[in-house]
């Protein structure tokens, strides 16, 4: 008996919506890529490997990298330790600093490296007291590390809050009964169900951090091979016309992304498969 | 796996014919994922839509007036252009014409060249480097031979590189040699991505070879002292009398001045080397982006009131250094420090200086990667 190969849907609208849905994410998205891998591809592999392997590149992709992969870590650690306070204690000003999580997104993010350049200069608040322990924070990559710390920290305290505020009392009260000290219970009650979240935040953060420019540029001190990130090295090709290595770098740049990116999803795969959905 | 579930005749889901089922049961497949609904029509139809009412919010937005231009200018000639577009302004109404609506745009002499050649409709550019308008000649919106069209290398106004440090020159820094010593932190921005560095870098090439020193090895020495380079001629300022970083900032001297002007004569000093370099800004027609005959005689009223006595006034007033002093404060002409001052001819034109000394791999990468 012959099956009709498309069942339609019973809820209304799928077309209208998918055709906006489709050019949305053309326009948006998938045309700027498809350009750069165009331009790409009209330079040639050849072409690309040999602008993006030179030292100073290499140089600074590894720091892009680097410094972003760090940067994500740090997030993680302190943005799900963030998430709990705000869900879980009740303490005067709780909102006000619930609302503050959100400021690295609504702040432009010049502003945001110039606040830090200032206050992490050697002449600046935090910077004053570092510079008399002999350290330097601001054009150092330490500078960079904060800029980064800065604009990802609200990715995981946001996709890891409503998770926590989803955990139900009797589970932890459940673990307790059944005799299992606080830590025990939070290393392995809590914290897996937590973790798929957490890992989409520090993807996010991830991503974030190695895109950053505006706020980058300002506390970076920009000299090749030391404080120079990847993204500036793309805007010196563009100011010198040379928009073919400016899309070499830039592809390279997505190749590394996506590599982290797939990781990261199949050590969440990996996860939901160790421990189950929750 | 099956599951059947009851329904009554009349409820029947649309797909599952409820007549001819014995006990009203049909039986549904689940655990099997269909193709889901994929009218391709209608999907069509709908990206149609949205892309008309894109369309529409494009073409919807105001078309050009007449009488309006846009001028494409760099960094720190905010101040200039404020002021002398309402000049101008006033001096194209007493013309008899209507008032015109002017505007500037500023930022990276670079980042703005590459805004027109990618379609950026301006019909007066106003840049820092010959270079970077060379590139809009290149791709078509002006003839090869612009520089030639108006007075004194179409530049109305020059500049140079002065020293700018701090107050009572602590270092005793007076000229480019030095600023190579030990312990000294020099402020300038990136010369790959600032016009104004790159003269900034030409300066002190002049000036080691005028002195019998090898100027590769001065400049890459003069960069081993550069802490942090910035990417525009206002962030190193910021830089150096904000931040407080580096013993000395080179700079535009319109910077300098206008540094000492908002940040306080106390707090700095400039200082003036033997020998700098004449950095001409020039000033070009985009002869591209000309759509009427109106269009272009405002444009070119605007270009020519630079060099008039009144343009110039202006220009000596915000601390360039212009040609013609008649209609000046006479203190404004008369602040400008005598010294040697080498051209870019020096350096065989920007065609040849720019490619050997900034291009991909050119002396200035070498002197952080070396060959």
């Amino acid at each position: 008996m012959g099956k009709p190969l498309i069942y339609r849907s019973p809820m209304p609208g799928f077309g209208l919506s998918m055709g906006i849905t489709l050019t949305m994410l053309s326009i948006i998205v998938l045309l700027p890529i498809g350009a750069l891998l165009l331009k790409g591809a009209s330079f040639g592999i050849g072409n690309i490997w040999e602008t993006v392997n030179r030292d100073r590149v290499w140089g600074a992709l590894l720091l892009s990298f680097r410094l972003s992969l760090l940067a994500a870590l740090f997030n993680l650690v302190f943005g799900v330790l963030l998430a709990w306070v705000l869900v879980r204690y009740r303490f005067p000003g709780r909102r006000i600093l619930d609302a503050a999580v959100d400021l690295p997104f609504a702040l432009p993010t010049a502003v945001a490296g110039i606040a830090l350049t200032a206050l992490y200069a050697p002449n600046g608040a935090f910077g004053s007291i570092a510079a008399e322990a002999g350290w330097r924070i601001a054009y150092t990559q330490w500078g960079i590390f904060i800029a980064l710390v800065f604009v990802g920290l609200p990715f995981v305290t946001r996709t890891v809050q409503p998770v926590v505020e989803e955990i139900e009392r009797e589970v932890e009260e459940a673990s307790a009964t059944l005799g299992a000290s606080r830590f025990h219970t939070l290393r392995h009650v809590i914290l897996p169900m937590l973790t798929p979240a957490a890992l989409t935040g520090f993807a996010l953060a991830l991503a974030r951090a190695v895109g950053e420019y505006g706020s980058v540029i300002f506390i970076a001190g920009n000299i090749p091979l030391v404080t120079e990130i990847a993204p500036l090295l793309i805007v010196i090709q563009l100011e010198e016309f040379n928009y073919d290595a400016a899309a070499a770098i830039g592809i390279a740049m997505l190749l590394i992304s996506f590599a982290m990116l797939l990781a990261i999803n199949l050590i969440q795969v990996w996860s939901r498969r160790r421990i189950g959905h929750v | 796996m099956l599951i059947t579930i009851p329904f009554a005749r009349h409820v029947a889901a649309p797909r599952i014919p409820a007549e001819g089922r014995p006990h009203g049961r049909a039986a549904i497949e689940t655990l099997r994922a269909h193709p889901v609904d994929w009218p391709v029509p209608r999907v069509l139809e709908g990206t149609l839509s949205a892309l008309a009412i894109v369309l529409a919010g494009i073409a919807a937005a105001p078309a050009a007036q007449a009488e309006t231009l846009l001028n494409v200018s760099y960094d720190p000639t905010r101040e200039l252009y404020r002021e002398f577009n309402a000049a101008f302004a006033l001096h194209w109404e007493s013309l008899g014409n209507p008032a015109p609506d002017i505007e500037s745009s500023h930022g990276g002499s670079g980042a703005q060249a590459r805004a027109v050649i990618d379609g950026l409709a301006a019909q007066v550019v106003t840049l820092a480097l010959a270079s970077d308008i060379d590139r809009i000649a290149k791709a078509g919106k002006l003839p090869a031979d612009w520089q030639s069209k108006l007075p004194h290398n179409s530049s109305p106004y020059t500049s140079t590189i002065v020293f700018l440090v701090r107050e009572g020159n602590p270092k005793r820094l007076t000229d480019w040699g030095d600023l190579v010593q030990e312990g000294v932190q020099v402020i300038t921005p990136n010369p790959k991505t600032s016009g104004g560095a790159r003269w900034n870098y030409l300066a002190a090439w002049a000036w080691a070879d005028r002195n019998g020193r090898d100027p590769k090895d001065f400049v890459g020495q003069l960069y081993k002292n550069v802490p942090v380079l910035d990417s525009g001629a206002r962030g190193a300022t910021t830089t150096f009398a904000q931040r407080g970083i580096g013993d000395v900032l080179l700079a535009w001297e319109n910077e300098a001045y206008l540094a000492l002007k908002e940040l306080g004569e106390d707090k700095f000093d400039i200082v003036v080397p033997s020998i700098s370099i004449r950095a001409e800004p020039p000033v070009a027609l985009v002869e591209g982006n000309i759509r009427t005959p109106e269009e272009r005689a405002l444009a070119e009223a605007y270009l020519s009131h630079l060099y008039s006595p009144e343009g110039q006034a202006l220009a000596f007033k915000h601390f360039y250094r212009a040609w013609d002093s008649s209609a000046a404060n006479p203190e404004d002409a008369a602040r400008f420090p005598e010294l040697e001052l080498v051209g870019i001819e020096h350096f065989g034109g920007w065609a040849k200086a720019q490619p050997e000394h900034f291009g991909d791999g050119g002396i200035f990468d070498q002197i952080y990667v070396p060959k």
